[in-house]
C-alpha cells in the first residue's frame, strides 16, 4: 500500500461519525449480515444505510436516516458530532423504510428541525409515517429543483429526480463543497467499513447489479436526472447505500449513462421496426403457428421479425432483446389450464425494463379448453403493453386454413406495428 | 360523434378519441408513461402535465383541485384519471 493511500485509510468505528468532507460526516450504519434486500436483490456481503450530517455556521442538517432496527447506532454516530438542538434541517431524499426507519425518533429528539421532502413525497410520507395515538402528523416543506436551504455559510440545493426508483426520490447538493447526496442513485449493496470507493473491495459488479434491478425500469428518468447532475461541480457523491464515491465521482455518471442506453443499439436498422416471436411447443403445433405468423409478418416492409424457441435460451438475453424491440408475440400451448412456466418466467422478468409503447400478442395450440392465450393477453395488458390483434388459438394440429389465419395474424400485427409508429395517429377503436 | 386528438408526448403517439373519453382510458391502452394508483381521483399518482390544449379538458372538480394542491401540482397539471378529453391536447407524466 502506498503511503498516500494508508494516510487516507479510514475504518468506520462504532459510535463514531466519519468525516467525508470538511464539516460533512457519514453517520450511517453497516448491515453486513443481510443476504437479500427488498426481496428482489441478493446481497453477498450485506449493505449499508448511509446517512449524513452537514454542519453550517448557523445550523446543522441531517440528510436521510437508516432502517429502523439500526437507529441506535445511527444516533450514536450522530451524537459524536452534533447536539440534537443544533439540527434545524432534515432532508429525506427517498422515503423507503430503509432510509426513514429512524425518522420518527429523530424528529422527537430534534424538535427544532424542519423536514424537507420532494413534491411527490407528501402522500407517501402520510402513508409511511402514520402518527400513533395523539401524535401530531409531521410538518414538512416540499422542495423542487433549484430550491435552497441555507445553513449559514453553506447551502443545500435540491434536484427533483423522480422515479429513481420511487416517485418521491430527489437528490440534495451541497453547493459550496460540490457534494451530491444522491439517495439510492449511484448506490449499491456493498458493505465495507472502509467506506470510500478508493479503499473498498472491488464492488463494480454490485454497482451494475443494483442499477439493473433498481434503476433499469426507469432509464428515461435516469437520463433526465443525469442532465440535472452533469453541470454540477462534483467533488464527491454520497449515496444512501454502499461506498462513498470520492475517487473520480464522475465515472459513476458515465457508467449510468452507459447502462441507460439500450442493451442493443436502439434499432437494428434506423427505419426498421422489430417484432420478436417466442414460443414453447411440446408436439410442434404452437411452433408451426409461430412460423406461419412470422411468415405473414415478414411481408410487411419495414418490420424485421425474429423467431425464438424459449426452450433453447436463457432469459436474460431475451429480456435485453425485448427491451429494444417494438413488439413481442408469445406462443404457448395450454397445459393443465395454463400457459407453460417458461412463458410466465419470461413475463415476470420484464419488470426490469421499460415496456412503454410496445405491442404484445399471444397465440397457441390447445386440446379442449385453451386458456393459455387469454391468460397471456391479460398479463401483457397488465404489463401495460398494447394488444392490438386478438389472440389466436388453434385446436390441436393446425390445418392449412388455420395456418393461413396465422399468416393473417402476423400481417395484422405487423400492420399495427407500422401504423403505431411514432407520430402517426391511431384511432381509439383500434387500440384493442 | 365529435372527435379529438390526444398526444402522449413521452411515447410520441397520438390517438383520435371520441370527445368525453377520460385520459386514463387512452393512456392505459396505448401504454403511455402516466402511472395510476387509486384510479378515482384521490391519490394524485396519475398527475400529468398538459403541454397544450389545457382548455380542451373538462374543468377539474373541487376534489381534484384539492388533490392537485396537496400534491404541489404546478400550473397545467391535471389528474389523468379524472380529466376528460373535449378537444386536441398534448400531455405527459408530471
Ligand atoms: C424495489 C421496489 C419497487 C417498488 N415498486 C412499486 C410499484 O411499482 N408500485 C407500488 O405500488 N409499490 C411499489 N413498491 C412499494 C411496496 O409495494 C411497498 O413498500 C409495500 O408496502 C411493501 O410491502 P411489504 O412490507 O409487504 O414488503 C416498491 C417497493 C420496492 C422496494
Ligand atoms: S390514480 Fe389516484 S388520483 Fe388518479
Ligand atoms: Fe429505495
Ligand atoms: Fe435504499
Amino acid at each position: 500500500m502506498t503511503a498516500a493511500r494508508s494516510e487516507r485509510q479510514t475504518v468506520a468505528q462504532p459510535g463514531e461519525a466519519v468525516e467525508i468532507a470538511p464539516g460533512v460526516h457519514w453517520i450511517g450504519v453497516l448491515d453486513p449480515t443481510l443476504r437479500s434486500f427488498d426481496i428482489i436483490l441478493r446481497t453477498a456481503n450485506g449493505t449499508t444505510y448511509n446517512a449524513y450530517l452537514v454542519r453550517g455556521s448557523e445550523s446543522v442538517a441531517v440528510i436521510d436516516t437508516v432502517k429502523a432496527g439500526f437507529a441506535e447506532e445511527f444516533f450514536a454516530r450522530l451524537e459524536s458530532v452534533a447536539r440534537y438542538d443544533e439540527i434545524r434541517v432534515i432532508v429525506l431524499n427517498h422515503l423507503e423504510p430503509d432510509h426513514t426507519g429512524a425518522l420518527p425518533e429523530l424528529m422527537r429528539r430534534a424538535p427544532r428541525a424542519r423536514l424537507y421532502i420532494s413534491t411527490r413525497a407528501t402522500t407517501m410520507l402520510k402513508a409511511l409515517l402514520k402518527p400513533k395515538g395523539d401524535e401530531r402528523p409531521f410538518e414538512y416543506e416540499t422542495v423542487g429543483t433549484g430550491d435552497e436551504v441555507s445553513l449559514g455559510d453553506r447551502t443545500l440545493r435540491f434536484l427533483h429526480t423522480p422515479f429513481l426508483h420511487w416517485p418521491d426520490t430527489q437528490c440534495t447538493y451541497l453547493v459550496e463543497d460540490g457534494v451530491l447526496f444522491s439517495g439510492d442513485v449511484f448506490g449499491c449493496h456493498h458493505c465495507d467499513n472502509r467506506l470510500f470507493n478508493d479503499l473498498c473491495g472491488d464492488f463494480r459488479f454490485a454497482f451494475d447489479y443494483y442499477y439493473a434491478h433498481i434503476m433499469r425500469p426507469f432509464k428515461t428518468y435516469v437520463m433526465d436526472a443525469i442532465k440535472l447532475i452533469e453541470p454540477l461541480k462534483l467533488k464527491l457523491i454520497a449515496p444512501t447505500h454502499g461506498p462513498i464515491l470520492r475517487d473520480r465521482p464522475r465515472r459513476s455518471l458515465t457508467r449510468y449513462r452507459e447502462l441507460s442506453s439500450a442493451s442493443f443499439s436502439e434499432r437494428i436498422d434506423n427505419d426498421e421496426r422489430s417484432l420478436i416471436v417466442f414460443y414453447m411447443s411440446a408436439y410442434g403445433n404452437t411452433a408451426r403457428m409461430a412460423e406461419a405468423i412470422c411468415a405473414g409478418a415478414e411481408e410487411a416492409p419495414g418490420v424485421r421479425v425474429s423467431l425464438y424457441d424459449l426452450e433453447g435460451g436463457e432469459l436474460q438475453p431475451f429480456v435485453d432483446l425485448i427491451e429494444s424491440a417494438d413488439a413481442l408475440a408469445l406462443g404457448s400451448p395450454t397445459i393443465n389450464g395454463d400457459a407453460v412456466k417458461p412463458i410466465w418466467d419470461l413475463l415476470s422478468s420484464l419488470a426490469v425494463i421499460d415496456l412503454k409503447g410496445k405491442l404484445g400478442a399471444a397465440f397457441g395450440s390447445y386440446g379442449w379448453t385453451g386458456e393459455a392465450v387469454r391468460m397471456i393477453e391479460d398479463r401483457l395488458r397488465g404489463l401495460k403493453l398494447r394488444v392490438p390483434v386478438p389472440g389466436l388459438r388453434v385446436k390441436l394440429i393446425p390445418t392449412d386454413e388455420e395456418l393461413d389465419a396465422c399468416r393473417d395474424f402476423g400481417r395484422a400485427l405487423a400492420g399495427a406495428i407500422v401504423s403505431g409508429e411514432r407520430g402517426k395517429v391511431i384511432d381509439f377503436a383500434d387500440l384493442g | 360523434m365529435a372527435k379529438a386528438k390526444i398526444t402522449f408526448t413521452d411515447i410520441d403517439q397520438t390517438v383520435n378519441v371520441p370527445a368525453g373519453t377520460r385520459v386514463i382510458e387512452v393512456s392505459e391502452k396505448i401504454g403511455a408513461g402516466i402511472i395510476y394508483g387509486c384510479r378515482e381521483g384521490d391519490c394524485g399518482t396519475c398527475m400529468m402535465h398538459v403541454e397544450e390544449g389545457w382548455n380542451n379538458l373538462t374543468e377539474p372538480s373541487v376534489l381534484e383541485e384539492k388533490v392537485l394542491r396537496e400534491n404541489m401540482a404546478s400550473r397545467h397539471d391535471r389528474l389523468a384519471c379524472q380529466a376528460q378529453i373535449l378537444g386536441d391536447c398534448r400531455v405527459k407524466p408530471a
